[in-house]
């Protein structure tokens, strides 16, 4: 291997480093959004305490919105996956409820601008 | 009608046959995460550039990607599309990379940056046309760390048979200079 080589093995090796650190790093999730079938049913702030009541085609899903988490609490479906996932608090985490189709998103806080000048 | 046929392009549909047998045995490998893989026929087409040139090792990747997915019937299909897009840009990326310093610079960054260059086109593909999610982008670092990881290897490889056919051509010289 020539010089240039292991500068570029190792320039690689910390490009990767910096990416599993910005895009596997676990944030606190702000905001979570329901999904009914296709159509986004509702978002909730996380901050809250809150039970939601969703109504899919098999029935009615309470969904518990606690203080950054939010997990299904109750579900109408046969396999109850979707209860089983328990809390969820990380953005990107999702639970889905296929038979019934509902899902849950955790999503950041947005902030597409620091601030505006007219 | 016979077509004309010139030494060059005897040579692209050798090398082109010898990319596409390392593509077949490739496929029968298993592999832990899909989309993951050695991607050993691109030895071929870094030895290919670095002996013949960029328009030769764009003939012979182009044909192995065509005549593989073909081979394994999956002309036209998904696997077909990133295989296409991630060729492309890892011959772009390679077109780019090959005006580097020679002194400094050998095949090993050059496999390193086409392989990048290769699950980038893959991952873009992904992204805008098969799994139109942002969460794909957990799928980034994975795939940068195994391209590093193979790109690497297939490098010291095909560094490693430039050197044994630059050792053999100077022993060859030198017995001929010799008699």
């Amino acid at each position: 291997m020539l010089i240039g080589d292991w500068i570029t093995v190792i320039v690689s090796a910390v490009l990767i480093g910096y990416l599993f650190h910005t895009l596997w790093s676990h944030q606190h999730a702000a905001k979570v959004q329901i999904r009914l079938g296709n159509k986004i049913y509702a978002t909730y702030s996380l901050n809250q305490q809150r039970t939601v009541h969703v109504h899919g085609p098999l029935g009615d899903a309470e969904i518990h919105i606690a203080q950054g988490k939010v997990r299904f609490a109750r579900s109408p479906c046969r396999n109850q996956y979707c209860v089983h996932q328990g809390w969820l608090s990380h953005t990107g985490q999702v639970a889905i409820c296929l038979p019934n189709q509902v899902s849950l998103e955790l999503i950041g806080e947005k902030k597409p601008y620091d601030s505006l000048n007219y | 009608m016979q077509i004309r046929t010139t030494a060059d392009d005897h040579r692209i549909a050798r090398l082109a046959a010898f990319a596409i047998a390392l593509h077949m045995v490739e496929a029968v490998i298993p592999s832990p995460l899909p989309g993951v893989k050695p991607g050993i026929a691109n030895i071929v087409t870094l030895y290919v550039l670095m002996q013949y040139g960029f328009a030769t090792a764009a003939w012979v990747s182009i044909l192995r990607v065509f005549a593989s997915s073909l081979l394994l019937g999956q002309f036209l299909s998904p696997a077909f599309a990133l295989s296409l897009s991630g060729a492309v840009l890892s011959l772009a990326m390679l077109w780019l990379a090959m005006h580097l310093p020679k002194r400094y610079f050998g095949a090993v960054t050059l496999s390193i940056l086409a392989a990048f260059a290769h699950i980038a086109g893959q991952l873009i593909m992904v992204r805008l046309w098969l799994i139109p999610n942002a969460g794909v982008a957990y799928l980034i670092p994975v795939f940068a760390l195994a391209a590093l990881f193979f790109g690497l290897i297939n490098g010291l490889v095909t560094a490693g048979l430039l050197y044994n056919k630059n050792l053999k051509a100077e022993t060859v010289k030198s017995e001929q200079a010799e008699s």
